[in-house]
Order: structure tokens, then C-alpha cells, then sequence
């Protein structure tokens, strides 16, 4: 059951071979027992997972019986799920109850899947290494000194520790790529509008998009099957019939078309990151895929648009935190604008400030036009790159991450070099693109390297083929690491 | 010096749908506080805004009605600030493209017909109120306005008076109730306006320095306090002194306003084009649905009125007040079977003077138009006089019937006889012969005496025509 995949263990409980309250003690047992020193979860309500499960054996029993049906899942503490603590990460609301379920988590509830608690994560998915989390950071289960990644690290380490047999994730410039990519894990970032936001904690409203976390590509494609989907109370979800994201699965790959853009694989990669990625690619090749040279020649300025809009936008996102409704509110203060600085300086964390700061000072009278306007344009310019590239190849591949997983502390006193590490994922945001990672390898240090596999929009159905027939035919998804048995 | 006077007005009506702009929570008037506010008006952490497209088919409606342009891609954006009634910390609105642009409000005052011409007007969302009363201390929060749809009409400074403001307040205050788009209460602030006022030497062309003052929630408060305020302006500028950019606001119980912020304490609100938010994009088949079912203007009407029924510009225009008027006319005139004229003094007379003193709206009358009719039918026959009808109408008022069981029971029918008419003012001649004298004399004045001395006798009931006629005769001897 440890290494099993979804597929295995929706039949299994299809079968009634184990029952969705056998499946859900077993992965909270796991939890009891790794979670302190992994720290992934922020909440866990056996209660409640267990009031699920019945009702998902009951489901079962009476023949009603979906994909994940029974299934327990991890949900990344992003999510408003009703009469769940739902933190964000954060000390602001490490209060909050929601009243109300998000989109992702209805559509989950209807499935008939578990809520097996909430996973830990960078304060307001604002963070690349799970270190900005006011319930302290996650550690990767491949090597405890090192990050897991964020900003859904405590999902990535879930999954990856084999604690959760799978997680949702939430990507705004590669929070699920990039974690996937240092836990040896899939994940995987849908067309901007395809999962809908409602109900989902905003960062930046034009990046954000909710995705899942799996060990598996068929496993991504039977959880987006459930995510997926209009919701008219988000403006920005796209108003398309219904799809079967793993009805490709099994597509042969050849006369694939896969590009490399040549700017991926310059200095700033890590060699050995390299060496498992071209490896990877050699794989594609034996499986008949033709593999060519693009350019995407704006990727350089991918981190500075980047770090203009989301900041911008999350500055307006998260000013309803503001110590008057829910949430913190400082204990003493002597006016409303002390009770708002006061509420606000100590109910955030250093990183989030840093960014409601740029955010701020972008949308200024006065610089909105140098910086904000500026990087609107530019974002046009990345997205243009890419249907350039599309109308040559089929899908663009290349490192998730220019490193493997580093240890902590490395980065985090130096926001900029913690910035780089989205370099190769956030243009599939800024040009609203879905994007995945998929495990290929390990460095000397036996820590994952990530492929990531771009597509153009509404490409995941070929995504998932694309990484299933590379997946039937290596075995780095089913490696774990030592000491989680 | 002279001075002219420079005033621009922006006003907020509140539209007239069932829902909020961006949530399904209801906009009634008066609910217990936070009753009214869903997950998205309180700004839980997750939540999205959706537009209510009730909102924009509404703006539609009043760009088409003042000969505007509608936007066909205009953009909802965020104005950020913190307060405690803004629970997201920004308020969603248009700015840099708003959906209607341009456009004309006629107005007439005292018989000098001008046209003000509107800038934009543009969609956004109330706030929630600030309770500052009965919290001991504290201040309380009601959600129940936030995200009330509202249309900010903005003109431009075209005005050059109180009295013009006030036409042009009250004239779209008319037109936003006539095309259904705002209750246009103005005590709910339903229908509130900011005024921005400046004053320069007359013939100059450079605008002076303005204020602006807000939240005008009734024409004599708009009036009162543009007139304070450019008296103001005017001798702070001729004692030398210099006007600084302000926001200020009305006391009503001291007639002044006063300076809430100066332009230096102005917020940097960090307008952005709100990412939750689509832009809006209204195709011409909308707009051209909305056109359809358009009802005629009022503007229109009162030239149709004034053409067709050859009533005066004053009475049309009056009759045109709102489209519960309009129709109440044309409604009695059908029931009258003509004689527009005194269905037309009927209504902008007596009945108008008992609906205000009454408090009324004329949607709420006791005396419909049949009834009108009625008694108009009987005036016109002669059954009885303009005078004894008031009598009737007044009764009609008090709910004692329809106008012809009220001249049976009351015996209000006009006598006719001549017969019976002679024979009353041959007893007055009989009973007054100082005055006959003075009138054979050549005292005109005199005449006036015997038709007063007739119709009281008569109770107000004889003729008068007839009784004009038969002292004529008699008198002459």
C-alpha cells in the first residue's frame, strides 16, 4: 500500500478489498508518525476525515463508486475548506475557520474523496523553500537538512514521504513545479482559468492556479479530472465542456515534437542537473520523439515581470487582512491606524511584507507606468515566445529548477538568489500556460531532479501522455527515500 | 469684480437591481445590520467577485438616454484604501475606461434652455457604513451597502449657478427614476451628489481653483451649500487670500461647509485593473436590446406633449416630471375624451397641491384617473362650475366617492334655469338700489358686487355665464 498509486488504490476500494476508513487510518498513522519530524501538515482532524470516509464506504457499498471515491487527499492550507482551520501559512490566520468550501475542495467532496488534513506552506504561497511558513518549515523527506521546496512544500514532502497518497498545490510562479521538482514527485500547474479560484487564498490573481500533486502523471490526470471544470463564481475560470485529462494516456509518443529552449541550458544550470535532464530527453528520443533547438528569447526577463505583478497584485490581495473582520488583531493599539500597523506588522512574516512593500511602491502615482504598466507589456512578450515555439514543436521541455534542493538558510537571507530558483517556471504563469514537473533523476548528493514539461493551453491531456509513456518506461516516480517504511 | 461661478457635479445613483454588483446578496433598504452581506461583501479570505450584468444593461440604459457613447471593452479597476467599511482594502470601480463617455443633460431655468454636458459616468461599488453612535467607544461596522451597485455620473464644469445645479440635479434625477434605473431616494441615498465649485473673473477662461463638496443628499442642501461655498470663495479671493484645492463638507445646521482634507493629504490610491475581474465587453446586440426596449424620453414626451395636446412648454415639462405623471395625464385625457388643457391644470394644480401636502407620490393617489375624468367630464358639461368642482374634488380627496354621487348628495348642480337665475337677482336689485344707482352711473365696479351677491346666493350653484349675462340685461334697465 505504501508505494501504491491512486489507480491501485481506487481499485482496491472499488473491490472493497480495504475500505476508504482502513485507507484513511492507514495514511493518518503514517502521519502521526512522520509528520513531526516533517512537518507537513498544519492541520490534521481525525474526526472529520474519518466522518468522510464512512460516508465514502457507504458510497461504495451502495455501488456509487468514482475514481476517488474513498480516496484520502492532502490539501495545501490554501484552500477554504468549511469548519477547517485554513491558515494560508500564515499568523494572520492561524484563527481562521472557513465558513465555506472552495471550488477545488467541493468538487473533491463530491467525488467522494478525504479530507486528510491541511498541508504547511509558505505564508500566502509567497516563498520558494516552505521557510516563510509561520508553522515553521518542512523539511524534505530526501534529506532533512535540505528544503522541500515551495511554496507547496508541505504537499510535495507529503507525497513524497509517502504520508498522503496525494496532495493538491497551488502555482503562482512555480510553487508546484518546483516542489514536485526537490521532492522527486509530479505535479502539475493547468491553463490559467481551467481549475477555478474560487475559495483559493490569492497571491497574484492573474498567476494563480490550483494543480495537483501526485506520484504519477495517470494520477495528476484522474485528480484534474475532479479540479477541473467552469465555476461561474470565478470570472477568470474558462467556460469549456468537460474533459478526460487521462483519455491519452496511452498514445504512442512517436514523431513527438519536443523543443529545448536553448536559453535553459546556459551557465546558471547546475551540471548534473543537466546531465539528468538530457538523459531524459535521450529517453524521448527512444520512444520516437524528435527533439529541436527553440528560443524563447525573453526568459531573462521572466523574474523581473515576474517580481513587479505578482508583488503588485498581492499587495491589493491581501489588504482584507487588515485585523477588523477575522483573523489577527494586534491586542493593543491606540487608533485605527495603529490597530491596522500594528495588526499587520506583527501578523505578517518578513517575506510577505517584503512583497506588499514592492507591490506598493510599483503601483505608485508616479512609477505605475515604469513598473507595472511596464511588465503588463513585457508578460506579452514572454507569451508571444512561446506560440512561436509551439507552432515548431509540440512541447517544450527543460529543467523545473536550475538546482537541486538546497539546504536551509542557504537562500533565504538572500531574496534574490531565492528568486532566481522560479527562473525556468514562472514564464508558464506570466503566459498563463500549463506547465508540469516530473521526476528524471538525482544529483550526487541523491537529491531529485525535476523535468519540466510545457504545453500550449489546454495541452494537459497531451502532458500527462507525455509523461506517462516516459514513466511506463523508467522507474524514478517509484523511488522513495530511505527511512519511510 | 465680477465673478463667475464654475460648478461640475458627480453623482452617485444607486441602481435599481435586486442583487449587488459583484455578490448575490440582496440591496433592500433598511435590513438589520451585516443581514445583508454574503461571503464576498465581508471579503472572506478565497472569495471572487462576479459582475451582476443587471448593472451594466442598467448603465447601458442611461448612457442610450443622454445620447452617450457605451464603452464596447471598459475595465473594472481597483481603488485601494484602508478603512474599516471597504473590507477588501480596495473598492472596485472603473477608471481609466469607463463604460459610458460623453453625453448632454438639457436643462431650463427660468426659461433659458442649456445644455450640460456629462464626461463619463462609470460603474462601481458602494462601501459599507461606519456606525459611530451608541458603540461606547467603539464603532460599529454595517456591511449591508457594500457592493451596492452604483453609476457615477460625472459633467463637466458647464453650470454656472446654484439654481443651474439644482436644474440639472433635479432634471437627472428625473431621468435616472424615468428609465428605471434608480429609485432616485434621496433620504436612503439612493441619489446623492458631489458638487465641485470654483469661481474666476468674469470673461476669464482659466478655471479657478476648486473644492469640492461632498455627499448632497437633497436639492436645497445642494443649493444652500453652493451658495455658501462660492460666497465663501469669493470673499476669501477679495480679501486677497488664496483657494486651496479641498474636499469639504455641508452642515446643514450651520448652513457652512467646511475643509474635511486638503489635495496635500490626498491618498495614492494605486488604481490597477482588477485581475479577478474580465473586462467588460458589451457587444452592439446589447446595446441594441437595451435600445428597443427604451421608454420615450422625457424630453421627447414633453415635445410630443406640447405638439399634440398644444399645451404650453411649462405645462408639458411639468407634466413630464415622471413617466407615473406622464402616463396619469395621458390616461385622464383618454378618459375626458379630450380637453387636454384642463386635464393638464387639473393635475399641476389641485392634485399636485394635495399629493405634496399629503406627502404622496402620485402613484399613490386616492383619486385615480378615472375619477379625475369624472369630475373633469362634469365641468366640461356644465353640471357644475371650476368652483363648486374644487368643492367636489376636495370630497373626492376625503374618500366620499366619485364625483357624481358627490354633486347629488351634496345638490352642487350648477343651476342653469334661467328662470330660477332671474328670479334671484331681481330680489337682489329689488333689496339694493344704492348700488343699481352707482352702476347706471357709470360704476363698472359696482357689476362685480351683484355677481357676488348672485352666486352667494345661489351657493355657488348658478351659472355663471348665465348670471353675467341676465344682470347685463337687467341692470341696463
Amino acid at each position: 500500500m505504501l508505494n501504491s498509486t491512486l489507480k491501485e488504490l481506487s481499485d482496491l476500494l472499488a473491490a472493497k478489498k480495504i475500505s476508504s476508513v482502513e485507507l484513511t487510518q492507514y495514511f493518518l498513522n503514517r502521519i502521526n508518525r512522520f509528520n513531526p519530524s516533517l512537518n507537513a501538515f498544519i492541520t490534521i482532524d481525525e474526526e472529520k476525515s474519518f466522518a468522510q470516509a464512512k460516508a465514502a464506504d457507504a458510497r461504495i457499498a451502495s455501488g456509487e463508486h468514482a475514481a476517488l471515491t474513498g480516496i484520502p487527499i492532502a490539501q495545501k492550507d490554501i484552500f477554504c475548506a468549511d469548519g477547517w482551520l485554513t491558515t494560508c501559512g500564515s499568523k494572520m490566520l492561524a484563527n481562521f475557520v472557513s465558513p465555506y468550501d472552495a471550488h477545488v475542495i467541493r468538487q473533491f467532496n463530491q467525488a467522494g474523496a478525504v479530507i486528510l488534513g491541511k498541508t504547511n506552506m509558505d505564508e500566502f504561497a509567497m516563498g520558494s523553500s516552505n521557510e516563510t511558513s509561520w508553522f515553521g518549515s518542512v523539511k524534505n523527506p530526501w534529506d532533512l537538512d535540505t528544503v522541500p521546496g515551495g511554496s507547496s512544500g508541505g504537499s510535495a514532502a507529503a507525497v513524497a514521504a509517502r504520508i498522503a497518497p496525494a496532495a493538491t498545490g497551488t502555482d503562482t510562479g512555480g510553487s508546484i513545479r518546483q516542489p514536485a521538482a526537490f521532492t522527486g514527485i509530479c505535479g502539475i500547474k493547468p491553463t490559467y482559468g481551467v481549475v477555478s479560484r474560487y475559495g483559493m487564498i490569492a497571491f497574484a490573481s492573474s498567476l494563480d492556479q490550483g494543480g495537483p500533486m501526485a506520484r504519477t502523471a495517470e494520477d495528476l490526470g484522474l485528480l484534474l479530472n475532479v479540479m477541473a471544470g467552469f465555476d461561474e463564481r470565478d470570472s477568470t475560470s474558462l467556460d469549456r465542456p468537460k474533459e478526460d485529462y487521462t483519455r491519452d494516456l496511452d498514445k504512442p509518443l512517436a514523431g513527438l515534437r519536443i523543443g529545448l529552449p536553448k536559453e535553459y541550458f546556459t551557465d546558471g544550470l547546475a551540471p548534473e542537473v543537466r546531465r539528468a535532464v538530457e538523459t531524459a530527453i535521450a529517453e524521448y528520443r527512444r520512444l520516437g520523439a524528435q527533439v529541436k533547438e527553440v528560443g524563447l528569447p525573453n526568459t531573462r526577463l521572466g523574474i523581473p515581470i515576474y517580481y513587479v505583478i505578482a508583488p503588485a497584485e498581492a499587495s491589493s490581495n491581501l489588504s482584507r487582512f487588515d485585523g477588523v473582520r477575522y483573523g489577527y488583531r494586534a491586542s493593543e493599539y491606540t487608533d485605527l491606524t495603529d490597530m491596522y500597523e500594528k495588526s499587520r506588522a506583527e501578523g505578517f512574516g518578513a517575506e510577505v511584507k517584503r512583497r506588499i512593500m514592492i507591490g506598493t511602491y510599483v503601483l505608485s502615482h508616479g512609477y505605475y507606468d515604469a513598473y507595472y504598466l511596464q511588465a503588463q507589456k513585457l508578460r506579452r512578450l514572454i507569451a508571444q515566445d512561446f506560440q512561436a515555439a509551439f507552432s515548431e514543436v509540440d512541447v517544450i521541455m527543460g529543467p523545473t529548477t536550475p538546482t537541486t534542493s538546497f539546504n536551509f538558510g542557504d537562500k533565504s537571507t538572500d531574496p534574490v538568489q531565492m528568486y532566481l530558483n522560479d527562473v525556468y517556471s514562472v514564464a508558464a504563469n506570466l503566459a498563463g500556460l500549463p506547465g508540469m514537473s516530473i521526476p528524471v533523476g538525482f544529483d550526487d548528493k541523491g537529491r531529485t531532479v525535476g523535468l519540466q514539461i510545457v504545453g500550449n493551453y489546454f495541452a494537459e491531456a497531451k502532458m500527462l501522455n507525455v509523461a506517462h509513456q516516459y514513466q511506463k518506461v523508467t522507474d524514478w516516480h517509484q523511488r522513495m527515500p530511505a527511512g519511510i517504511e | 469684480m465680477k465673478w463667475e461661478v464654475v460648478i461640475g457635479l458627480e453623482t452617485h445613483a444607486q441602481l435599481s437591481t435586486q442583487s449587488k454588483i459583484f455578490s448575490g446578496a440582496s440591496i433592500a433598504f433598511g435590513a438589520a445590520p451585516n443581514t445583508q452581506a454574503s461571503a464576498v461583501d465581508i471579503a472572506l479570505p478565497g472569495v471572487l467577485p462576479v459582475l451582476n450584468k443587471g448593472a451594466v444593461e442598467r448603465a447601458i440604459r442611461f448612457g442610450l438616454s443622454v445620447g452617450a457613447s457605451i464603452a464596447p471593452r471598459s475595465i473594472f479597476a481597483r481603488k485601494n484604501y484602508f478603512y474599516p467599511d471597504l473590507p477588501k482594502g480596495y473598492q472596485i470601480s472603473q477608471y481609466e475606461l469607463p463604460v459610458v463617455s460623453g453625453g448632454t443633460i438639457k436643462i431650463n431655468v427660468d426659461g433659458v434652455e442649456k445644455s450640460v454636458r456629462l464626461t463619463r459616468a462609470h460603474l462601481e461599488e458602494d462601501a459599507g457604513k461606519s456606525l459611530h453612535e451608541d458603540f461606547h467607544g467603539a464603532s460599529g461596522i454595517d456591511l449591508n451597502r457594500a457592493g451596492t451597485p452604483l453609476l457615477e455620473i460625472v459633467s463637466e464644469p458647464d453650470m454656472r449657478s446654484s439654481k443651474e445645479a439644482v436644474a440639472y440635479a433635479k432634471a437627472l434625477h428625473t431621468l435616472v427614476r424615468w428609465i428605471g434605473i434608480c429609485d432616485g431616494n434621496m433620504q436612503e441615498g439612493s441619489f446623492r451628489c458631489d458638487a465641485n465649485v470654483s469661481v474666476r473673473p468674469m470673461g476669464s477662461d482659466k478655471l479657478g481653483t476648486r473644492r469640492e463638496i461632498k455627499n448632497l443628499n437633497s436639492f436645497r442642501f445642494l443649493q444652500q451649500a453652493i451658495d455658501y461655498e462660492v460666497r465663501w470663495q469669493i470673499e476669501t479671493l477679495e480679501d486677497g487670500g488664496r483657494i486651496q484645492q479641498a474636499t469639504v463638507l455641508f452642515d446643514p445646521e450651520t448652513g457652512e461647509t467646511r475643509a474635511m482634507r486638503s489635495k496635500e493629504d490626498a491618498q495614492d490610491y494605486r488604481y490597477f485593473p482588477d485581475p479577478d475581474l474580465l473586462p467588460l465587453e458589451i457587444s452592439a446586440s446589447w446595446i441594441n436590446q437595451v435600445r428597443e426596449v427604451l421608454p420615450e424620453l422625457p424630453e421627447a414626451m414633453a415635445e410630443r406633449f406640447a405638439r399634440e395636446y398644444g399645451l404650453t412648454p411649462y405645462d408639458a415639462q411639468m407634466l413630464t416630471a415622471s413617466r407615473e405623471t406622464a402616463a396619469y395625464f395621458e390616461a385622464t385625457v383618454k378618459a375626458v375624451g379630450g380637453e387636454p388643457k384642463i386635464c393638464a391644470n387639473w393635475i399641476i394644480g389641485d392634485l399636485t397641491a394635495q399629493l405634496n401636502r399629503s406627502e404622496l407620490d402620485i402613484s399613490e393617489t386616492p383619486i385615480g384617473t378615472t375619477a379625475l375624468a369624472g369630475l373633469i367630464k362634469r365641468i366640461i358639461d356644465n353640471t357644475i362650475s371650476g368652483k363648486i368642482a374644487k368643492e367636489v374634488f376636495e370630497a373626492m380627496w376625503a374618500g366620499e366617492g366619485v364625483a357624481d354621487d358627490i354633486i347629488e348628495k351634496r345638490g352642487l348642480r350648477q343651476i342653469s334655469d334661467s328662470g330660477a337665475i332671474e328670479k334671484i337677482i331681481d330680489e337682489i336689485i329689488a333689496a339694493n338700489p344704492a348700488q343699481v344707482g352707482e352702476y347706471r352711473a357709470g360704476k363698472e365696479k359696482a357689476f362685480n358686487f351683484f355677481v357676488g351677491q348672485a352666486m352667494k346666493a345661489s351657493k355657488g350653484k348658478a351659472n355663471p355665464a348665465q348670471v353675467n349675462d341676465i344682470l347685463r340685461r337687467k341692470l341696463a334697465g
